[in-house]
């Protein structure tokens, strides 16, 4: 032991130990160096991903501004819709996942798959939407099974609701999913895929009102994702209520006048222009968009041939036929022409040129003045009084009750309609007017062609004394508290001087048209009301093979080959209220076909 | 027999000490385990094994740690025989074979060959140090003895439990002397091994190295474990987040929480000053472990604490080395920290032998 003693006591042995001693202190002190460096150095960074690992930022949806009509009846409005998506991140199996939902859901496999691929942009931790809007019965389905579909859940988001069913569908439009387009451009920086946006019309155009703003929640999740709490909730803002100057009284009846017919018709407030009514025939059911779309549908709904989704009282473009005579005869009256009184003497046809012009009425009018003519629609009357006035008058004056031109309808997709002037011929043609062209012109046929939403706001400049006004479909924009953010004020575009009598004139001829005897519009004659109106029945353009072939087959006339019927009215004549525009697309007869619309809707508007 | 300068000389710094940390590891696993629903809380267990490991510890202080110079070898033999056992019939769980089934506890042999080989280490080396230090030809034996269960261990596979063998073997060794040119001849040695190591490693414990070089390359997978404990020691920052308010350990963020990344838990819930506290205590600890080998009564003593000394020293800084993302991640705990009945046994049989060697420093 002696020994040891001594061993241990060597001051080589010592320093051993003192070695030791500070050569495990210097590796605490390089582990404390190390705990410094990530505790207080790197901290800020560290903690961040602490963060980043147990938080998670949820978009709140917001919901779509709801759509009114002028008096406060909801036209669109949001419902909750069940949407099964799928959490990638709990999926062991798709294949076997898939298996099970396909039956239950009563998707096809590779429809799943392909829809579980759209979502390949999404952040894991975000659901990838499988089906929309399923029925209770499959959402409560997939609720019985939940334990054997993993990463299955139901979700429940607002979709669009259309309690209107689709009347005001070309006005207000229809949504879809965003496209990946969309969302690179910066206006829809806060959009996320897999949102729905307005793809055309209102809900297009005045996306940014409708939308509201999304809310956030800032939740607390375990290391499976699992949420554990709520750590912040920023609330989602509703978009504006928006409402339209359509009175859904007036829209149904417009709607309902139609029964199976297609064309459109749309009613105009001639004091302010703002639209009460606009109905293009047939509809489509936005609804089916808000669910997204299936591409059979789709494909069907623009190869059908009466073009569902076109807006006919803004992109329709017709030939006016007869309700293009007011235009002629005030024109005739401003320009001296032709008086109040004159008198043509028509015998059922019409000769310029070489060629024969024919009078609707094959034995003629006999002697007609510009109310008879009015009246009766006596073509005649307008080929001698229109030759006489010349194409470029008569332009100038259908130009300035917005014909020919864009009435600034305050939505895209309005086309402008043809007014003909000798200058237009030489432009597009590059060839010289003939006078025939101008006999044509003058009932409203040839080149002329034009909107029903142009016929509305020429009719209303007719009924006002010449204000013609810029059509309005936003009545009033508030936000969800309530706040007004736009209120529509009437735009004049023009006003148009004509003399008191030239104004009478026509008017009393267009009172006559509908309520005297023999007058064409008596389809639109009301008893406690007078309703002044003019009827037209346009030319379909048809080659001369197709005519050969189907009509001799048939006897009658091809459907697509009939004549569009038109017509145009206001009321009250005495004071006007409101201007209306139909055209009945093949409707054959304006009188008839076209006049049942004004009725009901002057009937509905004042009984 | 029994002495009255046993109680007095008793070591109560060392037994404070030692409840001090495995308290603390105790409150640490209540709050590691918080979100758990066990029958049995695992902090509750782990008092259990505290409880146990101190009645070891005492036992072992009863009988005079000299006569365990006599028992050396046949520990050893026997330890050896485990590691060859649980080698053909052992228990497997991941891939590795390490413990035998005894019913109510796994017997860990790769645990019992640190003690056996301390004790076997100090009695060679307390017998034949000499003044001018070991010549390489005085150290084949001792090689030998050391190489046997190390092969055994590392066909278990148990690198971390190997690496540690290993280590404690090399510092009672360079403490016992080695002349100047053997060292040499051993550190190149040791180089050499170490290269031709990487080559005999497994492709899980090459990609663990691999990992600890660049963690961010798999972050989902292989470095998961050290990219979660780094962030949940980071983020305690200075002070930490609190008790219990770990968002790392209590949402389930960082793996193995309870057992070898115990201590990424309590960084991340008392920050760098808690750890650092936490640190100084376990550097008290081994500090104070080297002065009782200082104080020991004969050689024997001084190795045997010495060697419990390294035992400990080494499997804190492996273990806080692999937490904090200095070192490879090799499943070694940390001593009274984190989780688990071998550990804290085998560490309690340390802290019963140094102190033994302490209360006997008087006792020649």
């Amino acid at each position: 032991m002696g020994l040891d003693v001594k061993w241990i006591e060597l001051p080589a042995v010592q320093r051993r130990f003192l070695f030791y001693s500070a050569a495990a202190t210097l590796v605490f002190l390089l582990l404390l160096l190390r705990l410094w460096y990530l505790q207080v150095i790197h901290y800020e960074e560290l903690q961040e991903r602490s963060v980043k690992n147990r938080t998670r930022v949820l978009s709140l949806e917001a919901p779509r501004g709801p759509i009114y009509d002028r008096n406060g009846v909801l036209l669109v409005d949001n419902r909750p819709s069940f949407q099964i998506s799928v959490m990638r991140q709990d999926v062991e199996n798709r294949e076997l996942l898939f298996d099970a939902l396909s039956g239950l859901l009563g998707i096809e496999k590779a429809e799943l798959e392909k829809r579980w691929d759209a979502g390949r942009g999404f952040p894991i931790y975000r659901p990838v939407p499988l089906a929309t809007d399923v029925s209770r019965e499959v959402m409560e389905k997939i609720q019985e099974h939940s334990v054997d579909l993993p990463g299955i859940l139901t979700e429940v988001r607002p979709i669009r609701d259309y309690l209107d069913q689709g009347s005001t569908a070309h006005l207000v439009g229809y949504l879809g999913e965003i496209t990946e387009e969309e969302l690179a451009r910066k206006d829809f920086a806060e959009y996320r895929a897999g949102d729905f946006v307005g793809k055309t019309a209102l809900e297009k155009s005045y996306e940014d009102y409708l939308r509201g703003h999304k809310g956030k929640r800032l939740v607390e999740v375990d290391v499976q994702g699992k949420l554990l709490r709520q750590l912040q909730m920023e609330t989602s803002s509703p978009g504006n209520k928006i409402f339209l100057t359509i009175d859904r009284e007036l829209q149904r009846a417009t709607d309902e006048a139609f029964g199976d017919q297609s064309g459109a018709a749309v009613a105009i407030d001639v004091h302010s222009g703002e639209i009460l009514a606009m109905a293009s025939r047939p509809t489509f059911d936005p609804a089916l968009f808000a669910k997204g779309i299936g591409s059979d549908e789709w494909r069907e709904m623009i190869h059908d041939k009466r073009h569902p989704l076109q807006n006919k009282v803004i992109a329709g473009q017709y030939p006016p036929g007869s309700t293009f005579k007011m235009i002629v005869a005030l024109a005739a009256l401003r320009e001296g022409v032709a008086g109040e009184k004159r008198i043509v003497d028509c015998q059922g046809d019409f000769e310029v040129g070489g060629s024969r012009y024919r009078c609707w009425k094959k034995d003629g009018h006999g002697p007609t003045d510009l109310r008879k003519a009015l009246r009766e629609s006596c073509d005649v009357w307008f080929y001698q009084v229109g030759l006489e006035l010349g194409i470029d008058k008569l332009s100038q004056a259908a130009r300035e009750f917005g014909l020919g031109g864009l009435v600034g309808y305050p939505l895209p997709g309005e086309r402008a309609g043809v007014i003909p002037s000798q200058e237009w011929k030489r432009k597009n043609f590059n060839k010289p007017w003939y006078a025939g062209e101008t006999v044509i012109a003058s009932i409203g046929q040839g080149f002329v062609l034009a909107t029903p939403l142009q016929l509305a706001v020429m009719t209303a400049a007719l009924a006002n004394n010449g204000t013609v006004l810029k059509p309005q479909v936003i009545q009033k924009i508030e936000d969800w508290q309530g706040n007004v953010l736009f209120d529509s004020q009437p735009e004049i575009v023009r006003r148009i001087d004509y003399d008191p009598q030239a104004w009478k004139a026509v008017r009393d001829g267009l009172i006559a048209v509908v309520n005297a005897p023999r007058g064409t519009g008596h389809a639109a004659r009301l008893d406690d009301i007078t309703v002044a109106g003019k009827t037209g029945t346009s030319q379909v353009v048809r080659r001369k093979s197709d005519e050969e072939e189907e009509e001799e087959v048939n006897g009658d006339i091809p459907y697509r080959f009939r004549p569009h019927a038109l017509f145009v009215a206001y009321a009250p004549a005495e004071k006007p209220d409101i201007a209306v525009a139909v055209v009945v697309e093949h409707g054959q007869s304006g009188g008839r076909a076209a006049g049942r619309s004004p009725k009901r809707l002057f009937s509905v508007t004042w009984n | 027999m029994f002495d009255r300068r046993l109680v007095v000389n008793f070591d109560w710094v060392l037994l404070l000490t030692v409840l001090f940390l495995a308290g603390a590891g105790i409150v640490n696993l209540y709050s590691a385990t918080a979100s758990w629903h066990a029958s049995t809380p695992i902090y509750l267990k782990q008092c259990l094994w505290l409880f146990g490991g101190v009645m070891v510890a005492l036992i072992i202080c009863l009988f005079d740690y000299r006569h365990l110079e006599h028992f050396a070898v046949h520990t050893y033999i026997v330890s050896v025989g485990l590691l060859i056992f649980v080698l053909t019939l052992g228990k497997t769980t991941m891939g590795a074979t390490r413990w035998i089934d005894l019913g109510f506890f796994n017997l860990q042999p790769s645990e019992v060959i640190k003690i056996a080989i301390i004790l076997l280490f100090s009695r060679i080396f307390s017998q034949t140090a000499s003044f001018v230090g070991y010549s390489f030809l005085e150290l084949w034996k001792p090689f030998l003895w050391l190489l046997i269960p190390v092969g055994l261990i590392l066909k278990q596979p148990d690198l971390g439990t190997a690496t540690m063998v290993v280590f404690i073997a090399a510092t009672m060794l360079l403490f016992a002397g080695v002349k100047r040119g053997t060292m040499v001849v051993l550190s190149i040695l040791g180089i050499l091994t170490a290269v031709a190591g990487w080559f005999g490693l497994h492709d899980y414990q090459r990609a663990r190295i691999r990992t600890f070089l660049n963690p961010e390359a798999d972050p989902l997978g292989s470095g998961y474990h050290i990219i979660q404990s780094k962030i949940a020691v980071g983020s305690g920052g200075f002070r930490g987040k609190g008790f219990l308010q770990g968002t790392q350990s209590q949402l389930s963020f960082l793996p193995e929480r309870h057992t070898d990344f115990a201590f990424s838990v309590f960084a991340e819930e008392w920050g760098f000053s808690g750890s650092l506290v936490l640190l100084l205590v376990y550097l008290f600890l081994i500090v104070w472990g080297l002065y009782i080998a200082r104080r020991a009564a004969d050689r024997f003593g001084m190795f045997l604490a010495l060697g419990v000394t390294a035992m400990i020293f080494w499997h804190i800084v492996v273990n806080l080395g692999m937490v904090i993302g200095l070192l490879p991640v090799v499943g070694v705990p940390l001593p009274l920290f984190s989780y688990g009945g071998t550990s804290m046994v085998t560490t309690m049989i340390g802290v019963g032998l140094l102190m033994n060697v302490s209360m006997r420093r008087f006792m020649f």
